[in-house]
């Protein structure tokens, strides 16, 4: 118990700390439509295969607040609703633009802003001016989405 | 140790000061130690297994050295610290009148080895440090928590307040996101505490030593990818000044364990 209790002390350090894929690079741009943002930021498809393990790596920062489908995964949030069915729930155009900037959706909401730079405060120095997660990466997340029917 | 618990817990419903809207309750309020499992408890609870007593016995030594240059001991001019020093980390960060701001237990001791030891400054998350405020804090286990109380310090604890109320970072949260509106629940696992700081300095298994809440605060800034405040800045001062008198109420544990 201790120690296990120690194990995921230490995985949330490092989840959080590291830093993690995504380049300095320009934002794409992106039209929102009504309540989603229907073309891919990148042009192309993303990779659900890819998509599931970047939700399940702890850098991404997903399952530190949500839990999901995932049964090889013991340490899950419950800060967050639960991504079983999401598919269902939401178009892949509804699921770009929350993972794009939650905050269209709640102004208020804690899930961050994956694609988005600006409105930030003292953000660190490895991070500034990057978007938590690559184009590319967000499509894949939502290709993988997308695939969750309940 | 079960006996200081209950005495605190009848000091906890002291009067305190009127709530700002978010914030919790004097009877709600729990130490992260409640939140521990029961191995981790165990440890903090029996002093002979507590990693953290190894400190307060360093940092006893160190009460009674004499050092610098005018070849004082911190006990030259408090005396027994059993006596002297209760209830001081119950009431720090303290305003300094001749600073004109708070300032916290490990700037007092390094004021008092400039001012009167003739001393050089102990390192931020020195041993020596650290062994000397887990030994003071240690003679106000049990004792409610007061600090921020004084007039002075109105200006400051409001600073920190707004501070914790600030979202930052790229992951752009706010202190108060995770510890007023989510205690109880858990981030990846492990659970999220209502962030009081009753029991520092404190012993961390992740960290295999003894920290500060400093060093705490600013892991947890890191953590929401925020440039953490260099220690012994202002803000980090006021935050810590806030923390404790959100506490208000809950008891000194020094020296706590958490995972
Ligand atoms: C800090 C917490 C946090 C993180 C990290 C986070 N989310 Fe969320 N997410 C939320 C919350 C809270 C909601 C509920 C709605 C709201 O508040 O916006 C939500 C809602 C969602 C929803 C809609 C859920 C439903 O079915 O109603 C999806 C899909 C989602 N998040 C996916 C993700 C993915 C993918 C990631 C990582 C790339 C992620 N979230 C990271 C907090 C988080
Ligand atoms: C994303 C969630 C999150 C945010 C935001 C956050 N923390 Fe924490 N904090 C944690 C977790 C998880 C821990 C370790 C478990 C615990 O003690 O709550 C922790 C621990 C703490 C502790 C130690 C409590 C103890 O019992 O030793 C304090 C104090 C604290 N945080 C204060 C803060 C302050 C001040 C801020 C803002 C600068 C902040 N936290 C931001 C998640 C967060």
């Amino acid at each position: 118990m201790a120690r296990s209790s120690v194990h995921t002390a230490a995985l949330i350090v490092v989840s959080l700390a590291l830093t993690y894929g995504a380049s300095a690079e320009q934002l794409a741009p992106y039209n929102i439509v009504g309540d989603g943002i229907v073309e891919s930021l990148t042009g192309a498809p993303g990779d659900a295969a890819r998509g599931r393990a970047l939700v399940l790596a702890r850098t991404t920062t997903c399952i530190l607040c949500h839990s999901g489908p995932f049964p090889e995964t013991r340490f899950q949030g419950d800060l967050a609703p639960d991504l079983t069915a999401a598919g269902n729930r939401w178009t892949a155009s509804q699921l770009r633009l929350r993972l794009v900037d939650a905050s269209r959706f709640n102004p208020e909401t804690i899930m961050p802003s994956y694609y988005r730079t600006d409105g930030l405060v003292r953000v660190g120095r490895n991070f500034a001016g990057k978007p938590i997660l690559s184009a590319t990466e967000i499509e894949d997340i939502v290709a993988f989405l997308a695939t969750l029917r309940g | 140790m079960i006996f200081w618990r209950a005495i605190a817990a009848a000091t906890l419903l002291a009067a305190a000061p009127a709530l700002l809207a978010g914030e919790i309750a004097p009877e709600a309020r729990r130490s992260g130690y409640s939140f521990m499992g029961p191995d981790t408890r165990a440890m903090q609870d029996d002093d002979t297994s507590n990693p953290g007593m190894l400190f307060v016995l360093d940092g006893e030594a160190l009460w009674t050295k004499k050092t610098g240059s005018a070849d004082k001991a911190c006990a030259d001019c408090h005396g027994d610290a059993r006596s002297s020093m209760k209830g001081v980390a119950a009431r720090y960060p303290a305003f300094d009148k001749a600073l004109a701001r708070p300032v916290t237990l490990d700037q007092r001791i390094n004021l008092c080895r400039a001012n009167h030891q003739q001393a050089s400054a102990l390192p931020y998350e020195s041993r020596d440090l650290l062994a000397l405020s887990a030994f003071i804090a240690h003679q106000s286990r049990g004792v409610a928590i007061t600090a921020g109380d004084e007039p002075e310090l109105k200006p400051f604890v409001a600073q920190g307040r707004d501070l914790f109320m600030q979202r930052e970072g790229q992951l752009n949260l706010a202190c108060t996101n995770c510890h007023d509106d989510n205690f109880n629940k858990r981030l990846a696992g492990a659970p999220i505490t209502q962030g009081q700081p009753t029991g520092y300095p404190l012993y961390r298994l992740e960290w295999q030593t003894l920290g500060s809440l400093e060093r705490r605060l600013r892991g947890c800034m890191t953590g929401v990818r925020a440039q953490a405040y260099d220690y012994g800045s202002p803000e980090l001062v006021a935050l810590e000044l806030y923390l404790m008198s959100r506490a208000r109420g809950l008891p000194v544990e020094t020296p706590a364990v958490r995972p």
